[in-house]
């Protein structure tokens, strides 16, 4: 594992005044699938906010609802039913390519996979959003190594993902996750496959270059060694919000 | 994006390369027996093309082809010399004969006899010797197949002794002419001598070889000397045709290179599907996260179509280069000689390698539109 990053360029800070406070707000969110002859309704009007500034957890047991939540509040999955607005903007009004547009302008995610491709250099890897933007590939990858040095792996910028550690990986994808400035950071269970000990570095490292003061950052999680660490905690049970708070609930 | 969607291909060196195999080894399939299919069912016309100078080409009503004949009474020769528009016509023999080589083995050959006078109907080239040389007595010129077939161990055929129909035959000179759709051996001699070399029948006149005098259109005579004779009077390229035609009607060759090509096509489709869907199904969280991240369909779509396109440029360039390879390293041989690449052969494998891409891709292209940008978090 890579020592403590560098401060980060407040990015952010360029960005328009978000709206101090609600990052996104979802109402009523209900989301059935449908298995075979049967529907399967696994969020039940789900209510949330998440705020800039803070590192916000998204817990709950494996089939509680929370990656479903996620990827709805992202704009990634459609709800059944619900409203969802992320920064004012209600996502699923917007038609399928506004859609995609809004999700490069404005998130950056972290897959739990890391997903990075392959056959391209960590560099480059950092750089996709921008590229997806439209920016030239020297320009963009120039732009990626800036952050890839602020994450303390400039040096392995011309590497290949398969030649570097599964901590060196998470660092490209934090770097791609941030490099086109989102205002919203997505990450999925991001300690996972980590020790104790390098979970809490990762999250360290996170909360120094995802969360700032326009930029909100949700963590999906089941991690309990990690709670601690968070601003703000939603439990989700049975596609239900059970807690929103500061802290883990005692009977958690 | 495009860059990227190149370097996810390229970076995948063994699934790459496997989509190169398939898309050069369909192409070089397709257009090497396209190629020899058409150059093969083209040597039923090889008669006609190694006489050049006959324009138009006079039969009995009956024969069809330079290699299906029926011998005509010698007058047919004045008949024809008497029509308007015949500029000048001269008697043209080919007949099937049995030959004793020196070492005492039987080989079936073509005797062609031109005409004793102008040597009309002989090839336009010979490989060895003078065509004047045919006024010696006993003279044949045989064609390179026949060096080939009867002087395998490397002999020189110049002055060699063959008996014909009991009459003495020597060799003299090695004719250059594209050999017939069987490759059997021709031997080109004076009208006279053929007649003595053919086994005797009462109508030994096969063909009449016409030029048309200035002002006529070949049509127009041809037409004339059918009407005025009886006789069938062919222009040129029809005859050609007519020999094409003789082929694939009466062989079981179109189909034969038909299947092949067929297989050269589904082998295509199998080896570059699954391929194709192996990679796209190896990289689809990578094209699933891209779609979350915010790459739209449209964009996805063009780097499939980038990686396709790319393997089908490089492919099928690899599988024509490999045809002309063998082509030209195989030029050498009799049986291929004169074989071409007619620029309709790459087109076709052209067309069929967009279809095989086209398919492959569509399918491939498919299951990634089809893909949820959710599914990167399960």
């Amino acid at each position: 594992m890579q020592t403590m990053a560098k401060p980060i360029p407040q990015q952010a800070a360029s960005m328009p005044a978000a709206s101090a406070q609600t990052a996104i707000s979802a109402r009523g969110i209900i989301r059935d699938f449908q298995t075979g002859q049967s529907t399967l309704r696994v969020l039940h009007g789900v209510d949330a906010e998440i705020r800039s500034g803070e590192m916000t957890y998204v817990v709950g047991e494996s089939g509680s609802g929370k990656t479903t939540l996620i990827s709805i509040m992202c704009g990634i999955l459609w709800p059944t039913e619900g409203e969802v607005r992320v920064f004012g903007t209600d996502i699923y009004a917007l038609s399928d390519t506004e859609l995609v547009n809004f999700r490069l302008a404005n998130i950056g995610f972290i897959f739990q996979q890391y997903n990075l491709i392959p056959s391209i250099d960590a560099a480059a890897n950092a750089a996709v959003p921008l590229i997806a933007k439209g920016m030239a590939i020297e320009p963009a990858r120039r732009k990626a190594m800036e952050l890839l040095d602020a994450l303390n792996i400039g040096d392995q910028a011309n590497k290949l993902p398969n030649q570097l550690s599964g901590g060196q990986q998470q660092r490209v994808a934090i770097a791609r996750a941030l490099v086109h400035e989102p205002r919203l950071v997505v990450c999925d269970e991001p300690t996972a496959a980590l020790d104790a000990r390098s979970g809490r570095r990762v999250m360290d490292l996170l909360r120094d270059v995802a969360v700032a003061e326009d930029r909100a950052c949700i963590i999906v999680t089941h991690d309990n060694r990690i709670f601690d660490l968070a601003d703000r905690i939603l439990v989700l049970e049975d596609g239900r919000v059970t807690h929103d708070g500061s802290e883990m609930p005692e009977d958690h | 994006m495009l860059w990227i969607a190149i370097r996810m291909l390229t970076g995948d060196k063994q699934k790459f390369y496997g989509l190169l195999f398939g898309i050069a080894f369909s192409t070089l399939l397709i257009t090497q027996q396209l190629t020899i299919f058409v150059n093969l069912i083209e040597r039923g016309a090889s008669g006609v093309y190694s006489a050049p100078e006959a324009e138009i080409w006079v039969m009995d009503p009956v024969s069809r082809t330079t290699e299906v004949n029926y011998a005509m009474p010698s007058t047919a020769l004045d008949e024809v010399r008497s029509v308007e528009g015949v500029e000048w016509a001269v008697p043209h023999l080919r007949a099937v004969a049995s030959v004793r080589t020196s070492d005492g083995d039987l080989e079936g050959v073509t005797i062609v006899g031109v005409d004793d006078a102008t040597l009309i109907g002989l090839p336009e080239r010979l490989v060895e010797g003078e065509k004047s040389i045919l006024s010696q007595p006993d003279t044949v010129l045989i064609d390179d197949v026949g060096v080939t077939n009867m002087f395998e161990n490397g002999e020189d055929p110049i002055g060699q002794r063959l008996e014909l129909n009991d009459q003495r035959a020597v060799i003299r000179g090695v004719a250059d002419s594209i050999p017939s759709f069987t490759a059997q051996v021709t031997l080109y001699t004076k009208y006279s001598q053929a007649l003595n070399y053919v086994p005797g029948t009462r109508n030994r006149l096969t063909f009449v070889l016409a030029g048309v005098s200035e002002g006529e259109t070949i049509q127009a005579v041809a037409d004339r000397i059918s009407a005025q004779t009886g006789l069938k009077a062919m222009p040129r390229e029809q005859l050609a045709r007519s020999g094409v035609d003789y082929i694939i009607e009466n062989t079981g060759i179109p189909l034969n290179f038909g299947i092949t090509v067929a297989l050269g096509f589904i082998v295509g489709v199998a080896i570059v599907g699954l391929t194709f869907s192996l990679f796209i199904r190896d990289n689809i969280k990578q094209f699933g996260a891209l779609k979350a991240i915010g790459v739209t369909n449209f964009k996805i779509a063009r780097m499939v179509v980038a990686q396709a396109s790319l393997v089908g440029t490089v492919g099928y360039a690899l599988g024509v280069v490999a045809t002309v390879l063998f082509i030209w390293g195989f030029s050498g041989n009799p049986t291929f000689k004169g074989f071409y690449i007619p620029w309709q052969i790459p087109f076709v494998s052209l067309v069929a390698v967009i279809v095989i891409l086209t398919l492959t891709g569509w399918v491939s292209l498919r299951s990634v539109m089809r893909t949820e940008p959710a599914s990167v978090f399960r």
